[in-house]
């Protein structure tokens, strides 16, 4: 009861303030269709200028990655994405008329980008990352629409999506959009030069980095703050947050560290895996210099805002049964792991990533790490990176009490100190994609 | 086919350059072996016995045939999730260093398993793997596999010097369509299909007691018709994109 009062309050403050940016949003978009009918004419190299960066935009939003199948047809869809909603199977995008978005004009493809409804008014699931996409500018979104376009159609039907009970129900969706929703391009801080602001438009909009760096709820909605980290939906991996020191906040990071990061998959300090990997590799990696710089500028004064948050849990060990415990860890590191990661975790720069002094490996949840020791990885391979060295798996090797001491080995050696590992935790850390 | 042979020239064309550039300061030597010890960890060469019988041996397999294995485990085509996570984000070159550089790897096999056949199963096996049945429509392993079972370049695998779990659980696969291997039919899963099951029996005992000796055989040895039966043969190099 209590519950849906609160909705009723808060979906009227968000009417006014829906209604007042509807407005908002007509003018924006009357002027920025004033900017296009500037650019729309019928000059075929005009068009074909739109598509070079409307594939450009298209990378940077990684539409292939979630509209391809494993193995399948670029953009034709079907893939399988689960989430807690359920079983998304992603739509067919390509200028298919039947199967895909052939029939599909660029207002049609706004509503969907930029405000969550499908062509026939449908309202899309959040699965669909629009709640980042809505900030993209009606320019980009046209760009981005004529690059679909001028693809070769696919004809491809795929399967319906297992939508979860109680997520099917869609009068919930329309009270989720009207709690969790803001529609709304990306308004640019006067107070900060173009380079940040460009950077802030690509991380909070196309770049969609909320959609797994924040904390979601039961319903599936951001959390109050922005990229301040969570575990992924559906995914078992947790993205850490942006923001906090702690993490994977950059505050301490140079620029060009971040970006190398960013666009080659590991830099000295730091490797992206997991679904990061699969995001440089699919997408960051193809962005110019310049973006990748400004979305380092951006991220590096996000960390630096964030400095002031304390870590809660100091840990320590004193008691004998402990210290026992990550001696065992001890000798399952010197025995499977010091080859490549070195007597004192120091990692060999470039290659094999450090474990002494990395904030992945010390971060409140363990999850990361332990998924690393039981499935391995490789960095994506990238230009910078073509030949990408890798990590075993020890899940066939190694016991869930054997992963959980050596994990609480590292977690708590060469001046690194963080919570111990059970093997419960381990046996959680199963399962899910990557 | 096209794909496959740009990108192999392209690799053959890159790597002497991209390893006389390489020196890394430090003690990681700059080597396949050490890029790939993620997968040595269980296609170790050490002799099998010691191991999971299960994992099956990769060096010395055809080039072609082990980036079709790549790409499919990569792209969904055959399951088997711990691989799939480690291929996950490698390009299409570096799969094919990967597969060179196993192809190229020439290590002793292992010995034969040691399994109790009886005369009527080594008869009937020796006359599928060899003759096959013409009246089935059923071709002999070694018309494809090469008369000495060792392969055929660059698609067709060796039968010999694999466990006889892992025979077993390939040619089940392909029988029961699974998610396993072969999402799309193919001359192997027609091939499986036709199979009694006492014959995939003797087959897969007789083929994991034979001593594996010798090499893939040349192209020339597989007739074109039989080829033009396999998808992964003719299929531009399985890719599929
Ligand atoms: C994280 C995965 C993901 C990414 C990234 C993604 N999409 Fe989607 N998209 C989906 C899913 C899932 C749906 C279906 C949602 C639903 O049915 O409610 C969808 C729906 C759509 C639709 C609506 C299709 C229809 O028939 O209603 C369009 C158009 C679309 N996406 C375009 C894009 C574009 C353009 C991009 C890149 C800027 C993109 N998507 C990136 C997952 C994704
Ligand atoms: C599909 C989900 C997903 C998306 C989208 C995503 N990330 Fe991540 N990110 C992760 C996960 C999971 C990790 C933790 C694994 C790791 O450390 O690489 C991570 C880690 C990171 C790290 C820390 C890497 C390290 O080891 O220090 C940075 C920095 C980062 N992401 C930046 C970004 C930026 C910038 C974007 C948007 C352009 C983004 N991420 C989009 C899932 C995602
Ligand atoms: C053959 C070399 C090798 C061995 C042996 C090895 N690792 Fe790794 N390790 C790597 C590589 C390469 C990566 C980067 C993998 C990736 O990008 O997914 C890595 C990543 C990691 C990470 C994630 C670090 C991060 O910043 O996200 C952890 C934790 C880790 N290893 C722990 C271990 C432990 C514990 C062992 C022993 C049980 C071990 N490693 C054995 C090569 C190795
Ligand atoms: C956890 C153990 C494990 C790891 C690690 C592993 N593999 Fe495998 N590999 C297997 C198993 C098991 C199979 C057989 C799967 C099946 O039944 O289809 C296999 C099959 C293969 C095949 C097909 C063999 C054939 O004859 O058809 C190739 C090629 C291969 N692996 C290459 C690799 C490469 C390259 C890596 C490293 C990137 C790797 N594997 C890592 C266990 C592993
Ligand atoms: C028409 C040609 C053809 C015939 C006849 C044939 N094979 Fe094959 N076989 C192939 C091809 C091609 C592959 C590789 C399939 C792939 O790329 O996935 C293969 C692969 C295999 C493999 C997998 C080996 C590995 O390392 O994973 C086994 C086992 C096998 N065949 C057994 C047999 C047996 C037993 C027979 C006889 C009953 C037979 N084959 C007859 C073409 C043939």
């Amino acid at each position: 009861m209590k519950y849906l009062f609160f909705i009723s309050i808060a979906s009227r403050q968000k009417a006014g303030a829906l209604f007042f940016s509807c407005i908002l949003l007509m003018l924006l978009t009357m002027r920025l269709m004033a900017a296009d009918t500037v650019i729309e004419n019928p000059d075929l190299s005009v068009l074909e200028q739109q598509q070079t960066l409307g594939a450009y935009l298209t990378r940077v939003g990684n539409c292939m990655g979630c509209h391809t199948a494993k193995g399948g047809q670029e953009f034709a869809g079907g893939r399988r994405l689960s989430t807690s909603f359920g079983i998304f199977v992603t739509p067919n995008i390509t200028p298919d008329e039947e199967t895909g978005i052939g029939h599909w004009n660029q207002e049609d493809f706004w509503q969907a980008l930029h405000s969550g409804k499908s062509r026939d008014g449908r309202l899309l699931y959040p699965a669909f990352p629009y709640t980042e996409y809505t900030k993209v500018t009606r320019q980009d979104a046209n760009a981005i629409f004529a690059y679909l376009q001028s693809l070769p159609a696919v004809s491809q039907f795929n399967p319906p999506s297992e939508i979860h009970f109680p997520y099917n129900f869609k009068p919930l969706l329309s009270i989720w959009r009207t709690l969790y929703f803001k529609e709304g391009i990306y308004e640019p801080d006067e107070g900060k030069d173009e380079e940040w602001n460009r950077g802030a438009y690509l991380v909070q909009g196309l770049g969609h980095c909320n959609a797994c760096h924040t904390t979601r709820n039961l319903l599936g909605a951001s959390e109050g703050d922005t990229l301040t980290g969570g575990q992924i939906m559906g995914v078992n991996w947790y993205a850490p947050s942006l923001t906090s020191h702690l993490e994977a906040g950059a505050g301490d990071r140079t620029i060009e560290e971040l970006a190398e990061l960013l666009t080659t998959g590991i830099s000295e300090r730091a490797v992206a895996s997991g679904p990061m990997a699969t995001i440089v590799g699919q997408s960051l990696q193809h962005l110019t210099p310049e973006d990748i710089r400004a979305m380092a500028v951006y991220l590096k004064s996000l960390g630096e805002n964030h400095t002031n948050d304390s870590n809660g849990t100091s840990f320590s060990v004193t008691t004998g049964s402990l210290l026992k415990q990550l001696k065992q860890g001890g000798q399952l590191y010197e025995q499977y792991c010091q080859e490549c990661h070195g007597a004192t975790g120091e990692g060999v720069p470039g290659i094999y990533p450090p474990l002494a002094n990395n904030r992945s490996v010390v971060m409140d949840s363990p999850l990361n790490t332990i998924r690393s020791v039981l499935n391995g990885g490789y960095p994506p391979t990238t230009a910078g990176n073509p030949r990408p060295y890798g990590m075993p798996p020890f899940q066939q090797i190694l016991r869930d009490n054997e992963v959980a001491l050596v994990v609480s080995y590292i977690r708590n050696s060469w001046g690194n100190n963080a919570g111990l590992v059970t093997a419960i935790d381990v046996g959680r850390s199963k399962g899910g994609d990557h | 086919m096209n794909h496959f042979i740009l990108i192999l020239i392209g690799f053959l064309v890159a790597t002497p350059i991209a390893n006389a550039t390489e020196t890394d300061s430090v003690t990681v030597p700059n080597t396949m072996a050490e890029r790939v010890k993620a997968c040595t960890i269980c296609h170790g060469d050490e002799d099998r016995a010691g191991r999971d019988a299960y994992y099956p041996r990769i060096a010395g397999k055809p080039q072609g045939y082990l980036f079709n294995q790549l790409l499919n485990f990569r792209d969904g085509r055959r399951y088997y999730q711990p691989m799939a996570i480690l291929l996950e984000n490698m390009s299409d070159e570096y799969l094919l260093e990967i597969a060179h550089y196993f192809s190229s790897l020439k290590l002793p096999y292992p010995p034969p398993e040691h399994i109790n056949l009886q005369p009527e199963e080594i008869k009937l096996a020796e006359q599928l793997v060899f003759s096959g049945d013409p009246e089935r429509e059923l071709p002999a392993c070694s018309a494809c596999h090469g008369d000495n079972l060792m392969g055929v370049e660059p698609f067709i695998p060796g039968l010999l010097g694999l466990s006889r779990v892992y025979i077993a659980a390939q040619l089940g696969s392909w029988r029961n369509g699974g998610v396993m291997r072969g999402q799309t039919p193919d001359c192997m899963s027609e091939i499986a299909k036709q199979l009694a099951s006492d014959e995939t029996n003797a087959i897969t005992k007789w083929l994991a007691v034979q001593p594996a000796s010798g090499n893939p055989n040349p192209v020339t040895a597989l007739a074109p018709e039989l080829a033009h039966r396999c998808h992964s043969i003719v299929q531009e190099n399985g890719a599929a994109k």
